[in-house]
């Protein structure tokens, strides 16, 4: 029994398709990210595989239970930390560990919680004094207390400054080294590529691409590629000197896709036969930023970040 | 018991963020003792207004003339008395205790023949010797039947005075005031947490995530309703103290008194919670909450006995649901009327536990 399978998984609101038949299964440990932009549908999947929200249609099991049906029973072994977590604002991170330890009737020691999510300096100030950062990681420490074997991370780093996301990834390694399985949803791509062992792109609804990043990029990506700095003319002597395939681009860069490493050679040596001025070389494969927004019929921000995208989606969706 | 010990955990969680909110101590507390101070210093102080005396006419007069009438038609001139005429047919001393009153005069029933004859003749005053106006009564009542003596026989004997004692405690306003406020803060102190929290929680998704837990809605409810007991009888011990020890009031402590300090802050929590859950966003739920508070805020009977309104407002009062648990904190702690008490328990159960089902009913941990 695999901890997460979920077959032509759909959720509509009235004619809004919030998830349209997503499938996909998560093993034993593995850290598996739903990437896309807000709105794609990643929350609204979640939620329904935590229990949270009836499905119109499909198959999901979590641990071999029934979400929605066996709701009560699922959320003794799971953890989850929801979008945004806030809590009780007039209680401190140990008094919330305690209070959740009586809820699931287990005995924890909160300071060793604490000290897994990096917390325990703040362990005695009162939830509406941390920072952002502090907060999530109050939410992190909250979704251990039951000891669960499978995490649901919903956006843990949104809104944090780059120091908080670190800080929470490398939390996130630390669990991942004690074997959990764990979910985790983002719009960062480079915590996706950080923190997965697979990764799915959902984008209205769907899952546009899934695999292993390098799996991803490879199949969905162009392939590796030398790019030259220089003249459409040069770019033309290639071409016809040349067998290689040769584009020119709008920041005057000559691209030549490599389907062997040698072609690079023939492509330089022509480059210089021309007598043409030509300068900066690289080779370059697609990122995953590249494939995101070949997928994702968005814009995309700066540093991966799909606020905008985010923003046209919410308003398609209305 | 698992139930239990996660009510518990809530409630201790909840009650601690609670005292270290310090506005939600200064509302739940402080406030209506602040109400009673207020309220009791306007309303107790120099004793300036007049006496309200319960006058019953037995006098059948005489050759179309009845001396009686005119003697209490001069009382009621004077600054010091105001009459309250009570039908012949009652019987005296049951009708001032039925009405919590001990200034009363009787004249007796051949009051004008006697009068006329020149025969002496006894006007009976009921008064309470402890209370300072059961002086005020007799001076004035004394006064007039002088003034009658004077006017046609030179001052010799006629009308006389006779005083009978009545043991029922004169009520001051502070006496209505306490059972009022305490009422008071049986509504406002959970209701507007209530509205609040439960709005609160639902935008920040906290009730999501509290569904999370083993936690159910109904020991969530419940231990709210428990802390709000707790802090019901706090604030009922608080303001009987400075009622009893800062204005002298008059109210009588019993076990019926319970019921009251349990359905209350029961009701209100429930009610609270329903208006949090139904609303959209916490700015409607503000409006909705005091669109249902504030007219039982001052409609019934918190800072002006119900008696003390127009009879349209007193029947409007019966349909506020505080309106019975003033009533019943009055019928124990003032008019020592426990049969009145059950039937307003009675009501208040029922109420209470509509509300109650209804909250939880219509209240969603999650989405659908």
């Amino acid at each position: 029994m695999l901890p997460i399978e979920v077959t032509s998984l759909k959720k509509y609101y009235g004619d809004i398709k919030a998830v349209d038949g997503v499938s996909f299964s998560v093993n034993k440990g593995e850290v598996f990210g739903l990437l896309g932009p807000n709105g794609a549908g990643k929350t609204t999947s979640i939620e329904v595989m935590e229990g949270l929200r009836e499905r119109t249609s499909g198959d999901v099991k979590i641990l071999g239970l029934d979400p929605w049906k066996n709701g009560y029973e699922l959320h003794k072994k799971i953890g989850v930390i929801p979008q945004e977590f806030t809590f009780f604002e007039k209680t401190t991170p140990r008094e919330a560990i305690k209070y959740y330890a009586n809820l699931f009737n287990v005995k924890v020691d909160a300071d060793e919680i604490l000290k897994e999510v990096l917390l325990e300096d703040m362990a005695k100030q009162n939830f509406e004094n941390l920072s952002g950062g502090q907060k999530q990681k109050t939410g992190l420490a909250l979704s251990l207390v039951n000891s669960p074997e499978l995490l649901f991370l919903d956006e843990p780093t949104t809104g944090l400054d780059p120091n908080a996301r670190r800080a929470i990834w490398e939390v996130i390694r630390g669990l991942k080294a004690k074997g959990k399985t764990i979910i985790l949803t983002t719009h960062y791509l480079d915590e996706a590529q950080h923190l997965s062992d697979r990764v799915a792109i959902m984008d209205h609804g769907r899952i546009v691409a899934m695999g292993t990043t390098e799996e991803i990029i490879q199949k969905h990506g162009s392939g590796e590629r030398l790019e030259i700095h220089g003249s459409e003319k040069l770019a033309d002597y290639i071409r016809a000197n040349t067998e290689l395939e040769v584009e020119y681009n709008s920041k005057g860069e000559v691209i030549v896709p490599l389907r062997k490493k040698i072609d690079a050679l023939a492509a330089l040596a022509a480059a210089e036969q021309s007598g043409l001025e030509w300068g900066e070389i690289q080779t370059r494969q697609d990122s995953l930023d590249d494939v995101f927004v070949k997928l994702v019929t968005e814009p995309i921000g700066e540093q991966g970040n799909m606020e905008s995208a985010e923003r046209t989606n919410k308003k398609k969706r209305r | 018991m698992a139930s239990a010990k996660r009510i518990y955990a809530d409630f201790k969680v909840f009650s601690i963020g609670y005292l270290r909110n310090k506005f939600g101590l200064f509302f739940g507390l402080v406030f209506p003792v602040i109400l009673i101070l207020i309220f009791g210093a306007i309303f107790s102080g120099g004793g300036t207004g007049t006496v309200n005396v319960y006058a019953q006419n037995q006098d059948d007069g005489v050759f179309g003339q009845n001396i009686g009438s005119q003697f209490l038609s001069a009382l009621n001139e004077s600054t010091t008395i105001k009459v309250i005429t009570v039908n012949a047919s009652e019987n005296f001393a049951e009708y001032l205790k039925e009405h919590s009153a001990s200034d009363g005069i009787v004249i007796p029933q051949n009051f004008s023949a006697e009068y006329l004859a020149g025969q002496q003749v006894n006007v009976t005053v009921y008064g309470n010797p402890a209370s300072s106006t059961s002086g005020i009564v007799g001076g004035t009542v004394n006064g007039y039947a002088n003034y009658f003596n004077l006017q046609r026989f030179n001052g010799s004997l006629v009308i006389g005075l006779t005083s009978a004692s009545v043991s029922t405690e004169q009520k001051t306003y502070v006496d209505y005031l306490i059972p009022g406020l305490i009422g008071f803060s049986i509504l406002t102190s959970p209701m507007f947490s209530l509205v609040n929290i439960s709005s609160e929680y639902k935008k920040t998704k906290l009730f999501k995530q509290l569904s999370l837990t083993p936690l159910t809605k109904m020991e969530w409810l419940t231990s709210k309703v428990i802390w709000y007991i707790v802090l019901t009888i706090a604030g009922f011990l608080l303001m009987v103290g400075v009622g009893v020890f800062g204005f002298g009031a008059h109210v009588t402590i019993s076990a019926w008194l319970i019921p009251f300090l349990v359905l209350g802050p029961m009701l209100f929590a429930a009610l609270g919670m329903l208006v949090g859950t139904v609303t959209k966003n916490p700015e409607t739920a503000g409006v909705i909450g005091n669109i249902v508070t504030f007219p039982m805020m001052f409609l019934a009977g918190t800072f002006f006995p119900i008696s003390s309104m127009p009879a349209y407002l007193q029947s409007f009062a019966h349909v506020l649901p505080l309106f019975y648990v003033t009533e019943g904190l009055n019928n124990v702690m003032v008019y020592g009327n426990i049969n009145g008490a059950l039937i307003d328990i009675a009501i208040l159960g029922i109420i209470t536990l509509v509300i109650f089902v209804l909250a939880v009913k219509l209240f969603k941990w999650r989405e659908d």
